[in-house]
């Protein structure tokens, strides 16, 4: 009996430090030090926040550059998370990827025979993957200068300030923000902030 | 391959130069000295100890020390369950989550409580805010400090003559969190929300995205009725998940590729956030495991960086590769500690080496159909690549963490098999905090109790000899959760209701099972996700598995602390055999790794590497 009261006050105690003190000092300090990273890394574009810098959105028209599939119900819905979680011997999935390296080929005026980056065709753990290979980029930029009447060698040139390299050299991979690159294709052309009101407006 | 063998390099070594003095720490602590952060929490401890009504000095029997673990758990256990249960009414639940489902709830418990953390469920999607903190965080907290606490007085007991007590249960758990897991909890958490893990008591955010197709294609075909002409050609497309389609070009190509973009609606992105660092740097520290969020560590907003991601590793197994040095301190014996913390880390290196030899070699079947070397990206994301993957995955398993960066159920069938015999040895290279040491010193007993039937001699541990109730305890803490898990697995793959719950079929199939009873029953907590185990069959029988998993390695360590507290030192001479060399580094490999293949190679065959085989020969399911 005298063990079992114990038990209540130390799990109470132990509540009241871990479960509520701690979370709160944590979230001082992080709202002092590092305001905009706790709040999610939100990107804004006057009032409106068009998304986190670090979670993947969906872009399917041929104007963005694309990001990898995502395997949530709805793609890139960051309400939720997850891989497909499809084992590398399964026929559904191998034949869905057959299909995805098809598409990438036609939209991107690829021979059919050419190699395609796997992460563009492969889903990622999260399913809001926020980046994806320079390879993945790279055969992305005609497509989408023709789509937006750019010249090439512009989009070209974007892409390759956006590679984000590895910290020391060795930590992480080389890799491309996609919302990010493609916010700054949308500068080029000045549009998206009207787009975006306009899009308000009709809500 | 360079880069990651020199970020493997980088990595053990900087962990190897931490956990030597933070064992040293950990011994001063665990034995009542002062260190350099006594100054603080000194008198936090004592107004602990006097709120909770617990009496420092009071020294218990190993049976008492059982009796307030066991307690202990049991009250964490209900508490937990209750409050998933009333969720729905209490504060801090700002997208009003309803009561979490009764089998979800007891599996959820048990698996917070035995520090395993296998969830059932999706984070945020499931459970509120307050839930989360006031009760997932505080049994990471608590679980972890047990942990700890429960490989004292097993390594106390060493060192004790002819006593009957072993310590103090809530002593050795405070201490753990206060001086400990707290501290390093909140540099971890700071460090982590600097990289872009959440910390905000905010609801979720909405986004208005760029692109106006990020739309289900259920809204599509609705918004089409709505503005035929602008998005007709889009209309009636069927793919998974938005997935973009071939049909796309039609668009670019129509009449109005840049101002019908324009005026199209933007649509919104929903983006879960929440006070998740505070919450993911003791899921790492305390070998829990649980997410904040479903992808887990995965999650931009668990792991947002290649940095946020070493640091998570490092986290993982700080604590559990320090503590063999608190063991050879604490025993006097620094040589014997490295003896233990070789054979783990050999027995890493050998199953990191493997895995990312056969991940690296990429997925023959992908690479004929057009996707280069082959590269298996799938489950995992751009900024951690093969070779962080690859690392995280041996950590997790090995450690009984279970966070997961990358989804192990996509991975290569050889690398799967790696993993699962990490955690189908009793989770002992490295291992959960404390008790992957606990489990060690059961396999050392093992180890030189063979080694003394080879010299004909009684087995001596450290001045202490092992008799028949030492080693009867040993042999039931090393196979119980072994028989638990593959009894388990074989009732999961005989019913219906078992198979029903597979994503994968074929020999990944048996994978999916035998990977989610091995992570049970050795309280890891990670998955082959595809399985979906939120059924009531996995939810009562992974819950039990769990059960045996921690109470019957800890009870039986208990109960050999107690007896060896009570003999008496023998003097080591000539004919002792040595624990704290090479030779003895090496029979503990070889016995780790006998009784491992005895158990589990009949199914281990059958599932993973099977399915390496036959994918190798061109063969699908």
């Amino acid at each position: 009996m005298k063990e079992l009261v114990r038990s209540l006050l130390v799990l109470i105690a132990m509540s009241l430090l871990t479960g509520a003190l701690y979370p709160l000092v944590v979230t001082g300090l992080a709202k002092a030090g590092f305001p905009r990273q706790a709040q999610g890394s939100l990107l804004m574009t006057g009032d409106t926040i068009i998304g986190s810098a670090i979670v993947g959105q969906n872009f399917s028209s041929l104007r963005y550059f694309r990001g990898r599939p995502s395997a949530i119900e709805k793609s890139y819905d960051a309400g939720n998370s997850g891989g497909s979680n499809f084992g590398p011997s399964n026929a559904k999935f191998l034949e869905e990827v057959g299909g995805r390296v098809e598409t990438v080929r036609k939209d991107n005026g690829l021979e059919r025979t050419a190699s395609v980056p796997a992460d563009l065709v492969l889903a990622s753990a999260s399913g809001l993957d926020p980046h994806i290979s320079v390879e993945a980029a790279t055969i992305q930029v005609k497509r989408v200068a023709k789509a937006r009447g750019v010249p090439e060698p512009d989009v070209q040139v974007l892409v390759e300030r956006f590679i984000e390299m590895p910290l020391f050299g060795f930590l992480g991979e080389k890799r491309i923000n996609v919302l990010r690159l493609n916010l700054a294709l949308d500068n080029i052309a000045s549009q998206v902030n009207q787009s975006l009101t306009k899009g308000d407006e009709k809500r | 391959m360079a880069s990651n063998i020199l970020y493997f390099i980088v990595f053990l070594g900087i962990l190897v130069a931490l956990a030597v003095p933070l064992g040293s720490y950990m011994a001063s602590v665990f034995t009542g000295k002062r260190t350099f952060l006594s100054f603080i929490i000194r008198p936090l401890e004592s107004g602990f100890y006097w709120i909770c009504r617990v009496d420092e000095s009071e020294e218990m029997s190993w049976k008492q020390y059982s009796l307030a673990f066991l307690l202990f758990n049991a009250v964490g256990f209900m508490v937990l369950f209750l409050l998933q249960i009333v969720q729905g009414r209490l504060p801090l639940n700002p997208m009003g989550f309803g009561a979490v489902r009764w089998d979800t709830a007891l599996n959820t418990a048990i698996s917070f409580v035995t520090n395993t953390n296998w969830q059932a469920y999706g984070g945020e999607t499931t459970m509120s805010y307050f839930t989360q903190m006031a009760g997932l965080t505080v049994q990471n907290f608590v679980s972890a400090a047990v942990g700890i606490a429960v490989a004292l007085p097993l390594i106390r007991a060493f060192t004790s003559k002819l006593r009957n007590t072993i310590g103090n249960f809530w002593v050795d758990m405070t201490r753990s969190v206060l001086y400990v897991l707290l501290p390093l909890s909140i540099i971890l958490a700071v460090l982590l929300v600097s990289q872009g893990v959440v910390q905000t008591f905010n609801p979720y955010v909405k986004a208005q995205t760029l692109d106006s197709h990020g739309q289900t294609p259920v809204n599509r075909i609705a918004q089409s009725a709505e503005r035929p002409n602008e998005y007709s050609p889009h209309g009636g497309r069927e793919g998974k998940a938005g997935y973009p389609l071939a049909g796309g070009a039609l668009f670019a190509e129509g009449a109005t590729p840049i101002r019908g973009q324009a005026q199209a609606p933007v649509t919104e992105q929903v983006i879960a956030v929440g006070p998740a660092a505070s919450q993911i740097a003791i899921k790492q520290l305390g070998s829990n495991g649980g997410g904040f969020f479903n992808a887990n560590s995965a999650h931009p907003f668990e792991n947002p960086t290649p940095l946020s991601n070493f640091l998570e590793m490092l986290a993982i197994l700080l604590i559990p590769a320090a503590l063999p040095f608190t063991f050879g301190v604490m025993v006097n014996n620094r040589r014997q500690g490295w003896a233990i913390f070789a054979a783990m880390m050999i027995l890493f290196l050998v199953g990191l080496g493997a895995a990312f030899w056969a991940e690296w070699q990429g997925n023959p079947i992908l690479a004929q159909s057009g996707l280069g070397n082959g590269t298996n990206m799938e489950g995992k994301e751009i900024r951690f690549g093969i070779g962080s993957s690859v690392l995280w995955g041996q950590v997790t398993t090995a450690v009984a963490n279970g966070s997961v960066n990358a989804m192990h159920d996509s991975m290569m069938p050889l690398t799967g098999l790696v993993f699962m015999f990490n955690m189908a040895i009793g989770e002992v290279i490295f291992g959960g905090v404390g008790v992957g040491l606990i489990g060690m010193i059961m396999y050392a007993i093992l180890t030189i109790f063979l080694a003394g039937l080879m010299i004909g001699r009684t087995p001596e541990f450290l001045g202490k000899k092992l008799e028949a109730r030492e080693m009867i305890m040993a042999v039931i803490a090393v196979i119980a959760p072994a028989i638990a898990s593959l009894i388990f697995s074989g009732i999961a793959v005989a019913i219906p209701t078992g198979l029903s719950s597979l994503n994968n079929p074929g020999p990944h199939g048996l994978s999916e099972i035998l990977y989610a009873f091995f992570s049970y029953a050795g309280n890891n907590g990670s998955a082959f996700a595809g399985l979906n185990a939120n059924t009531v069959f996995y939810n009562l029988t992974g819950g039990f598995v769990m059960l045996v998993g921690r109470f019957l390695t800890i009870l039986p360590a208990l109960a050999i602390a107690g007896s060896l507290a009570m003999k008496k030192s023998v003097p080591s001479s000539s004919a002792t055999f040595p624990t704290a060399s090479p030779l003895f580094t090496v029979l503990l490999i070889g016995v780790v790794l006998i009784v491992g293949a005895l158990t589990f190679f009949p199914a281990l065959i059958l599932g993973p590497f099977l399915e390496h085989l036959l994918l190798c020969s061109g063969r699908t399911f």
